[in-house]
């Protein structure tokens, strides 16, 4: 099993080259060669039109056990109320238990939640509820050993969970101690017409290729998701649905480490993830000093303040206004980017905004490419400017 | 234990917008950013508290240099993984792999990870081989208040501020940028990694099971790699700034997505 | 130009040019607008082991020579000339101890000078006495357990920031300059204070400071070397240091060199990058000459010295001239490719203008050296007749 070159059919044309995510194949006295590091994605194969290059299939795995059956999404909380994320993948599970024809589940961990009937309201079949004082706080180990309880038991062949900090250290735990695939801030899932299989689609290398990933015979097929990437439905009151309560058991479910206290840092007025209009500053604005000009804006339009990566490696601003790959995904109605370039680890926290106004002195920055509208100029003259116009009307 | 693994140097990759392809021409291989704050807070703890930092990475021969790089900057030890039955493995199976080499070594306290790789950008290395240790997992640890008595004290990173965790040792723990400022390399530290002997252990050695490591071992693959289509439907505005910045408002309001007289 | 140089000084060279660009290059014109102290910078390359290079094995360093140290001033400078000469003085201030230091000071200062933890300085101007060494006033008069030093230094690089200190006083005023010695003074000593921070043209990001001594009592283990030999060891110590400040040079004059080429490339008039004129083009091939035949020079001066020549005052001298005056022109034709940008500070060339200066005139004025070179040539010409 594995990739092979035919270097009698190979005749140098070099077309895979460059097809090659990797980078891994070069041209050696005219034929094509193949460096450590393949992935077998099969880029290459695609791309040769000689057929000199051959993937071979695993060997006829056994098939999935049929026993696994509905589609979890893992709904995550703070102090007792679900976070926006957890609907967010519940209309997205709705729609993916629809096409498999199963029920959706939600489960919930967590103190004092009672938006169990809201959840059946917005998709769920069934909410299995886990409430405990013990598990009012975010520990690790004790979700990871409850949902790993649940799953041997229910069996889904699908769970999904927010791809939060708590989602994406404890689901991975989860999947260790399974034993099965996970795929870490999906932001597509489909499900393949022919398998049945989810078809986990992820932006790898900062968001320059796109990978689909499948989770052939392990089950369940789980995936993280971040938040903003679906939409959160519409509830339909009407829906009926079971709530079942799950038993805490304390001697069962232990944790090893222990929550000291938690630290309030958000100082902002308007959350950014909830913000329907976001200005946003990047390393066009200079120095900390001026980013009060954008603040002044966004006071003026009752939006939140955000930023791209270098003003805050740079310490003008503070991580917790962070857009972007390591920072937060916003989907704003409204997103005004200044002096940002628009590097692919940028836009991948905020290109899904309904519009984005772009204002920036290079009419080359790739940002323009994103925009809805675009503004070529300077900034400290353009956002007074626009300030102007908004207190004056 | 640092964990760590090498990838390609620049995460802005070029697309050709003729061919819609990389461009991958001279690009270096490097170590992972996010796993050099791992080293540096290795070396850190070995500073404040005693004991030794050994580097591990799973990769083809290459990450080699990777390897030698951190001996630079303070590891005492580092060991490659390399065999060509590693190939293709995704999260689950490189988690293995480094289980097995690590519990080979025995002894340890402390295993750091980066947040996250620039290629893979999964994050899931750590607390999946967390999980097959069986140790606790901390992630996103911003600072290491204290280690005392079989114990450490962190403080990590979630969306809307900080929780101070206290986990026993043995422990994995990923870290994020902003626990610290990695050093440059030292003339005796590049002297050490010049002649360091960097050990490299195949599945054999580790006695790893062919069908736990690799592709064979991983639980998911990846059977389709496209490149994001951008489809540019935007204005750029004309005309003199103060007119374009009216006029932006205007059709702002226009549009309804912002409200307006 | 291929120096081929061996794998710890091509580690050497890459390690300093990495710490010149990460760390030296984006707080540079903050540094000197500022006039700030590069502690920050001090602690990178003290990490690095750069501090290291000029200090025995034994005393906790890794031996290198003359050239060694050359790499990497000429490293640091091609970004930030103050920064270099703040790393360069330190070397400097260590000279004496190296040379004629007793095992115990060895002991003592040299290993807290190779790990960075403190920085060293040598003091021998004052007011009356820049060229004309001699005319030195500052006194050490002989008490029981040690010496007490009274007057100013003037004009010292490093001062107010470095710990260690290498003071020339006259011990005895009688004998004039043979009666001048070297001593140790580390810094909070009682009687032993800093002038004002002198404002300056150019390195502003080093520290340079007047030393003011009143009845500072000395203990007698830090007198170095024998009464008397002051002098000596100020001449050795200055033919020894005398290359760096020629790699303090070229580093400067490379750094302006490529920053006029990539100008030129870039920079539109007519339809065409100022590169294609030949007029600038013969300015730029000039500069490229001279660059590199100051760095030949150095380099040969600097591996005649470590390989154990005995008198090399006349090609220290030489280096530090040519390279010195290579430097001031570069860095002038520099600004002057850049243009009207050139002269705005926003731009980096003008700094390097201003830094260039200083190396024409301090350890040893051109002038002063010049005389040196002129003498040597008499006194060989005089033994061959």
């Amino acid at each position: 099993m594995g990739i092979q070159i035919d270097l009698d059919k190979c005749v140098g044309c070099g077309e895979c080259l460059s097809s090659c995510p990797f980078g891994l194949l070069e041209i050696i006295a005219e034929k094509v060669y193949l460096r450590e590091g393949c992935t077998l994605c099969g880029a290459c194969q695609e791309a040769c039109d000689y057929q000199a290059i051959l993937i071979e299939a695993a060997a006829e795995a056994p098939a999935a056990s049929d026993s696994y059956r509905g589609v979890w999404v893992f709904a995550e909380q703070r102090n007792g109320k679900l976070k926006s994320v957890a609907y967010e993948l519940l209309s997205r599970g709705r729609q993916l238990a629809d096409t498999l024809g199963t029920e959706l589940c939600v489960i919930c961990f967590g103190h004092g939640i009672n938006e169990a009937q809201q959840l059946i309201a917005y998709g769920a079949d069934k909410v299995y509820l886990m409430d405990a004082p013990a598990l009012s706080s975010n520990q690790d180990d004790l979700y990871t050993k409850g949902l790993v309880e649940l799953i041997e038991k229910y069996k889904p062949e699908i769970v999904i969970a927010g791809a939060t900090s708590l989602g994406r250290s404890f689901i991975p735990r989860v999947a260790a101690i399974l034993k099965t695939g996970l795929t870490a801030d999906c932001t597509g899932l489909e499900i393949d017409p022919e398998t049945g299989l989810l078809l986990q689609t992820r932006p790898t290398f900062g968001g320059n290729i796109m990978a689909t990933i499948i989770c052939q015979t392990k089950r369940p097929q789980m995936s993280t998701v971040r938040p903003r990437v679906f939409k959160k439905g519409t509830p339909d009151g009407r829906r009926k649905g079971q709530v079942i309560r799950v038993d805490f058991n304390k001697q069962r479910i232990t944790s090893r480490t222990k929550l000291l206290s938690f630290i309030d840092d958000i100082t902002e007025a308007v959350k950014l993830e909830d913000a329907n209009i976001i200005v946003s500053g990047g390393r066009g604005v200079g120095k900390a000093e001026n980013f009060q000009l954008l603040e002044e804006l966004a006071g003026v339009m009752g939006a939140a303040l955000g930023s791209s990566r270098p003003p805050v490696d740079d310490g003008w601003v503070s991580y917790s206004h962070q857009v972007g790959q390591t920072g937060k995904t916003v989907c704003p109605k409204l997103y005004i980017a200044c002096g940002i370039s628009g590097a692919v680890q940028h836009l991948a926290g905020m290109q899904t905004s309904e519009a984005i106004v772009a204002i920036n002195d290079d009419p080359n920055a790739p940002i323009f490419d994103v925009a809805t509208y675009g503004i070529v100029g300077d900034l400290f003259k353009v956002v007074p400017m626009i300030i102007k116009k908004l207190k004056n009307d | 234990m640092v964990c760590l693994k090498q990838v390609p140097g620049t995460p802005k990759v070029n697309i050709d917008p003729q061919t819609n392809t990389l461009v991958r021409q001279g690009i270096k291989n490097i170590v992972n950013p996010f796993d050099t704050y791992a080293l540096e807070e290795g070396v850190r703890i070995k500073e404040r508290y005693g004991g030794k930092v050994t580097a591990i990475s799973m990769g083809p021969p290459q990450a080699e240099e990777a390897l030698r790089e951190v001996i630079s900057t303070g590891a005492d030890e580092a060991i490659l993984l390399s065999d060509s039955a590693f190939a293709g493995a995704d999260t689950l199976a490189t988690s293995h792999t480094l289980a097995r080499a690590i519990n080979k070594l025995k002894q340890y306290d402390i295993i750091i990870c980066g947040r996250q790789t620039t290629d893979g950008d999964t994050g899931q290395v750590g607390p999946e081989l967390a999980e097959m240790l069986g140790i606790p997992f901390v992630a996103y640890v911003s600072k290491i208040e204290e280690i005392d008595n079989g114990y450490m004290r962190v403080k990590r990173m979630v969306e809307d501020g900080h929780e101070v965790i206290e986990t026993p040792l043995p422990t994995v723990i990923t870290v994020v940028k902003e626990i610290n400022v990695p050093r440059l390399p030292s003339l005796r530290g590049l002297a050490r990694a010049r002649s360091a002997v960097i050990p490299i252990w195949t599945a054999q050695e580790l006695g790893a099971d062919k069908n736990m490591v690799g592709l064979s071992g991983s639980a998911t693959r990846v059977i389709r790699v496209f490149f994001p289509q951008r489809v540019h439907h935007g204005e750029i505005l004309q005309g003199d700034l103060e007119g374009q910045a009216n006029s932006l408002i205007d059709k702002l309001r226009e549009a309804k997505i912002i409200s307006g007289s | 130009m291929e120096y081929f140089l061996n794998e710890q000084q091509k580690t050497l060279k890459s390690l300093a040019r990495r710490i010149a660009e990460e760390r030296i290059l984006p707080v540079r014109a903050e540094l000197d607008e500022r006039e700030e102290f590069p502690w920050g910078i001090m602690k990178d390359l003290a990490e690095a082991d750069i501090f290291r290079i000029f200090i025995p094995e034994e005393y906790e360093g890794l031996g290198g020579g003359c050239f060694e140290l050359c790499l990497a001033v000429e490293e640091l400078s091609r970004v930030c000339s103050g920064v270099a000469v703040s790393y360069a003085a330190s070397a400097l201030g260590s000279f004496p101890l190296l040379e004629y230091g007793t095992e115990e000071q060895k002991q003592k200062y040299l290993p807290d000078i190779a790990s960075g933890k403190r920085l060293a300085a040598f003091a021998l101007t004052e007011p009356t006495a820049g060229s004309d060494a001699s005319a030195i006033k500052t006194t050490a008069e002989r008490v029981k357990g040690g010496y007490v030093i009274n007057g100013t230094k003037q004009f010292i690089t490093n001062g107010g920031e470095a710990e260690i200190y290498t003071v020339i006083a006259l011990t005895d005023k009688a004998r004039g300059a043979r009666g001048a010695s070297a001593f140790l003074v580390e810094k909070d000593t009682p009687g032993f204070s800093f002038g004002k921070k002198e404002k300056k043209m150019g390195i502003r990001a080093s520290s340079t400071r007047e030393l003011v001594f009143r009845n500072c009592l000395v203990p007698e283990e830090n007198l170095i070397g024998k009464e008397g030999m002051g002098f000596i060891v100020t001449l050795k110590l200055l033919d020894r240091s005398r290359p760096g400040i020629g790699a303090q040079a070229v580093g400067l004059a490379q750094g302006a060199l490529e920053a006029a080429v990539d100008y030129a490339r870039k920079r539109i008039q007519f339809g065409h990058p100022i590169i294609s004129l030949p007029v600038v083009q013969n300015m730029l091939a000039d500069m490229a000459i001279n660059v590199e035949a100051s760095r030949a020079l150095t380099y040969a001066v600097a591996r005649t010295i470590d390989s154990g020549a005995k008198n090399f005052t006349e090609e220290a001298a030489m280096a530090k001239v040519f390279a010195s005056d290579i430097a001031m022109k570069v860095t002038t034709d520099a600004v002057q490719i850049f243009g009207g940008v050139g002269y705005m500070r926003d731009y980096p060339i003008e700094k390097m203008m201003r830094d260039a200066k200083i190396t024409q005139i301090y350890e040893g004025s051109n002038e002063v050296l010049r005389s040196t070179i002129a003498f040597e040539l008499r006194k060989r010409k005089a033994r061959r007749e």
